[in-house]
Parts: structure tokens; C-alpha cells; sequence
């Protein structure tokens, strides 16, 4: 057992996504800073569910680190702002007791508020589904080695491919831009030989769709970056950035 | 056709045209230093590039025209895509920036200069239009002396008939705005930057200016793709030096003029 906290929080709640939603407050007493912030929610929501309360609704998941379920604004931050952590990952510890701590979902007019700190991160998909894969032939193992891959280029298209789709990227920036989701999509796939014969068609198509949902653009403040819990370098974004110009240019000279 | 599409139509096409003519007035910037600076070497040196520019005729236009289509490309591009940026987030976050790891406040919140590049944008243009009226369209009410500019700082080329003329100057065949006339840039300028307040605007002008490069500076190389972890922090540093070096060089005229190295 570490220590106890008394903590209280600043929640938004809202009922729906037609609701205007508001601020509600709550004690959290008897936090054990060993508890990860999703489980003292959990510990609060207990309390709430037996006064006879709604429990503040949140998205978990996986609870550690790697699914991208988990979306909250912390203490103004996206995932709480300790470095390269997902909410489920950080740790009460890192609170002083007595501390008030505000949490509130995503903001974003392309991810609408379901309920309370849960978005609609739909958005996100449609845009994987607009070009982020690549077409093989599935059911038997493909030979080993018959498509080499230089170790440096699997290297920065691994650090891509470490993106969880969360949208910390998106609530983080001023502009509520995609833009660091899109360029680890992207990228991630025009690195590798696989993902060449759609790399123009999907540079073009993924910032289509990008566009079409309403996300900002980008500003390149680095805010995106800062509070990325897989730490995706804002280098993909001018990755990214080169790939559609690149695209522009060969559909406008290969038709 | 879909070539265009995909640059006036898309956030990253938008971000190109930017980026492009953001470089593109960035050139302007730099030669209209290097031109000005001319006033440090004396009334012939600046008259005489004045009067070498006025000569080229057709090429001035293009080059007006250029500049004037870029600055209108930079303007419409950052309208558009600052209006989709407010729409992009309509509920606002309920505080400031307190991370947990307060340390990396910086890194999350964005510079006060990317913040605000539209304002400091806007600002530019209404100054840039400020600035034209007065020393190009020479507009007597706004130069703060009542006079008219047209009428008063010329380049006689007879001159010792009358003494109206302070500084006579070789100038090329053909220069000048009458054909014998040729305007007397330096003691307009001497003249315009007398006035404290049109010194004082002038100089937040620039300031603003300057501060808008520091993001720009280095943006621009980030929305056409081309920086990376390497060279990134050069090209911040890049940003930074350039518009301190733009600053000092563009303040160094009215602050001459007012402390009287330039008379």
C-alpha cells in the first residue's frame, strides 16, 4: 500500500450528445497512489453507484498502455501530461493530496461527446478506412525474406506504427488538428515495400477524408507531439506533407 | 484541374500555398532591407536605386503584381484555414495548461507566436497598406507633416536655380516620374520619419513582423516537408536570428533618422 490522497475532481457530465453538459464536483478520498487514475475513477464511480448516482462514464480498455481506448483531459492536458503515458498508465502518485483536478473529454467538433468523458473517435476510422491499409492476398504465409526491408526505414516506419489512434494529437492541438494521427498513418505505410503500390491513393484519399471530418489544421506548434503517449515525431507531419505533394505531382503526371 | 483542387482545396495544399508565398514575401522582405539600408550610405546611393527601380517599368509592375498576388494568396489561405481552425474546436477547454509534469508546460502549450499569427498577420497587412499610402501613393493627410510628398522631395536636374533641390543626383536615361523628376526618396524619407508617432508605428510595425517570422521562419519548411529532427532546431534557430537580424535592420532607418545619424 502507498500512501492515501484526498483529491477532488472537476468533472464534466453530460448526458448525451444533444445535452449541454456542465462541471459537477466530487470528493475522491482514500486514493492509494498506487492506483492508476482510470482505478481511482473507478473507485469514485463505486461511490456514485451505490448512492444511487450515475457514474461518470469513461473509455478502458486494454488499461495498459497499448490499445488507445482510454481519453480524457487532465488537468488541461490529454492524458494527463506526464510523458509518453496514456491515462490508464498514469499513476496517483504523481498527485498531491488535496489537489483539485479538473477532467474533461476531448474537444473537437470531430469527435462529438457520446456521454460524460466518452467521444465518438469514428472519425479516426473513417479515415483508416479512406486508404490506411494495404491490399494482399490473405490465407497462406507469404515466403520469408522474398520482400527485404532496410532496417533503418522498418526502424521509422515502427516508431510510426506505435500510433494507438487515441486522438490525444487532436485534443492537444489548438487547432484540433489530425494531422500527427494522418502523418503516423501514413507514413507508417509508404515506409515499408508493402504499402507502395497505394501510396499515392492513400496519401490523397487519408487527408481527403481528414478534411471532410472537420479536424483543423496544422499550425506546427508541436503541441501534438508534446502529449503523444507513443511520442510520434512531429517528422512525420513533414513526412506526410511531402508524401501528398508527391502525390499531387505523379497522379497529375501518370494520368 | 484535380492538380489545383488538391492545392486550393485541402488543409496541406493550403498549408503549401502558405508556405510557398510566405517565402515568396520573405524574398521582399530582404531586398527592401537591403535596398533601404542604402540611406546609410548616403542621398545619391538611395536615389539612385529609387530612380533604378522606377526605370524598369514593365518589370516593376510584375514584380507589384506578384507580391500583391502573393500577399492576397498568404491572406486568403491563412483566413480560410484559421476559419476551420475555430470551427475544428467549438467547446473550449475549461482551464489553462497544468500538466502533472510541469516542467514540460513549454512543449504542450503552443508558442505565443504560433498562437497568433493571424493577428499579427492582420496587423502587418493594415500596416503594410499604411506604409504604401504613405511613402508610395505619398497621401498627404496621413504623413503627419501635412505636406504633400509629391510636390515637395523631387531630384531637380537643374539644379542652383533655385535652392528648393538639397541633393542632386546622376540618375539614369529616361528616370523619373515627369521624365526629368526623380523622387527625392532619402529626404522623403528623412522627412516621414521625423514624426515620432509614424517612427513609433513603424517600428511595432516591424516588431510584429519579426515576431511572425520566428513561427513563420521555420513552419514554412515544416508545411512543404522538409525538416526533420536533424536540422529542425537550426531552422528554429534560423527563424529566430533572422528575425532579430530583420528587426535591428529595419528599426536601424526611423532610429537613425530620429537620433539624427540620418539627415
Amino acid at each position: 500500500m502507498g500512501k492515501e490522497l484526498n483529491l477532488r475532481l472537476k468533472v464534466w457530465r453530460q448526458d448525451n450528445a444533444g445535452d449541454l453538459g456542465r462541471f459537477e464536483e466530487y470528493e475522491a478520498e482514500g486514493i492509494d497512489t498506487d492506483m492508476s487514475f482510470l482505478e481511482m475513477l473507478d473507485v469514485v464511480n463505486e461511490g456514485l453507484i451505490e448512492e444511487g448516482k450515475e457514474p461518470i462514464a469513461f473509455d478502458s480498455d486494454c488499461r495498459e498502455g497499448i490499445c488507445g481506448t482510454c481519453s480524457m483531459v487532465i488537468g488541461g492536458v490529454p492524458h494527463g501530461g506526464q510523458q509518453g503515458t496514456t491515462a490508464c498508465q498514469l499513476h496517483m502518485r504523481h498527485f498531491n493530496d488535496g489537489a483539485t483536478i479538473t477532467i474533461e473529454p476531448w474537444r473537437a467538433t470531430a469527435f462529438p461527446v457520446h456521454r460524460d468523458l466518452v467521444v465518438d473517435r469514428t472519425a479516426f476510422d473513417r479515415i483508416q478506412q479512406a486508404g490506411g491499409f494495404i491490399s494482399v492476398r490473405t490465407g497462406s504465409v507469404p515466403d520469408a525474406n522474398a520482400t527485404p526491408v532496410p532496417k533503418e526505414e522498418s526502424d521509422l516506419a515502427m516508431d510510426a506504427a506505435q500510433c494507438i489512434g487515441c486522438g490525444a494529437c487532436v485534443a492537444a492541438c489548438k487547432n484540433a488538428s489530425a494531422m500527427l494521427f494522418v502523418a503516423a498513418k501514413v507514413s507508417h505505410l509508404s515506409l515499408v515495400p508493402q504499402g507502395q503500390p497505394e501510396r499515392e491513393r492513400r496519401a490523397l484519399a487519408m487527408v481527403e477524408q481528414m478534411d471532410e471530418e472537420g479536424f483543423g489544421n496544422c499550425t506546427v506548434t508541436g503541441s501534438c507531439e508534446a502529449v503523444c503517449p507513443k511520442e510520434i515525431s512531429l517528422d512525420f507531419i513533414a513526412r506526410l506533407n511531402r508524401e501528398y505533394g508527391r502525390a499531387l505531382i505523379k497522379r497529375e503526371t501518370s494520368s | 484541374m484535380d492538380f489545383l483542387r488538391g492545392i486550393f482545396n485541402t488543409s496541406l495544399g493550403r498549408k503549401y500555398i502558405m508556405a510557398i508565398t510566405g517565402v515568396g514575401l520573405f524574398g521582399f522582405i530582404i531586398g527592401h532591407l537591403m535596398g533601404n539600408l542604402l540611406v546609410f550610405v548616403g542621398p545619391a546611393a538611395l536615389n539612385q536605386y529609387a530612380a533604378k527601380l522606377h526605370s524598369m517599368g514593365p518589370l516593376l509592375w510584375v514584380a507589384r503584381l506578384g507580391l500583391l498576388g502573393m500577399a492576397g494568396l498568404h491572406i486568403w489561405s491563412a483566413i480560410k484555414l484559421t476559419t476551420e481552425n475555430r470551427e475544428a474546436r467549438v467547446v473550449e477547454y475549461e482551464e489553462g495548461v497544468n500538466p502533472v509534469d510541469g516542467h514540460r508546460r513549454d512543449d504542450i502549450v503552443a508558442r505565443f507566436a504560433a498562437r497568433t499569427m493571424i493577428f499579427s498577420g492582420l496587423i502587418i497587412a493594415a500596416f503594410a497598406f499604411y506604409h504604401l499610402a504613405h511613402y508610395t501613393w505619398k497621401v498627404p493627410q496621413i504623413n503627419g507633416l501635412e505636406v504633400d510628398f509629391e510636390e515637395e522631395f523631387f531630384v531637380h536636374e537643374m539644379d542652383g536655380e533655385n535652392n528648393q533641390t538639397a541633393f542632386v543626383t546622376p540618375l539614369p536615361e529616361g528616370a523619373g516620374k515627369e521624365g526629368e523628376h526623380a523622387a527625392d526618396v532619402y529626404r522623403m524619407v528623412v522627412a516621414g520619419f521625423k514624426v515620432r508617432w509614424v517612427s513609433g508605428f513603424y517600428v511595432i510595425a516591424i516588431g510584429l513582423l519579426c515576431f511572425h517570422l520566428s513561427h513563420g521562419l521555420s513552419a514554412m519548411f515544416q508545411s512543404l516537408g522538409l525538416n526533420n529532427k536533424k536540422y529542425g532546431p537550426l531552422l528554429d534557430k534560423f527563424a529566430i536570428g533572422a528575425s532579430i537580424l530583420i528587426f535591428l535592420g529595419y528599426i536601424s532607418i526611423p532610429v537613425g533618422v530620429l537620433v539624427g545619424v540620418v539627415k
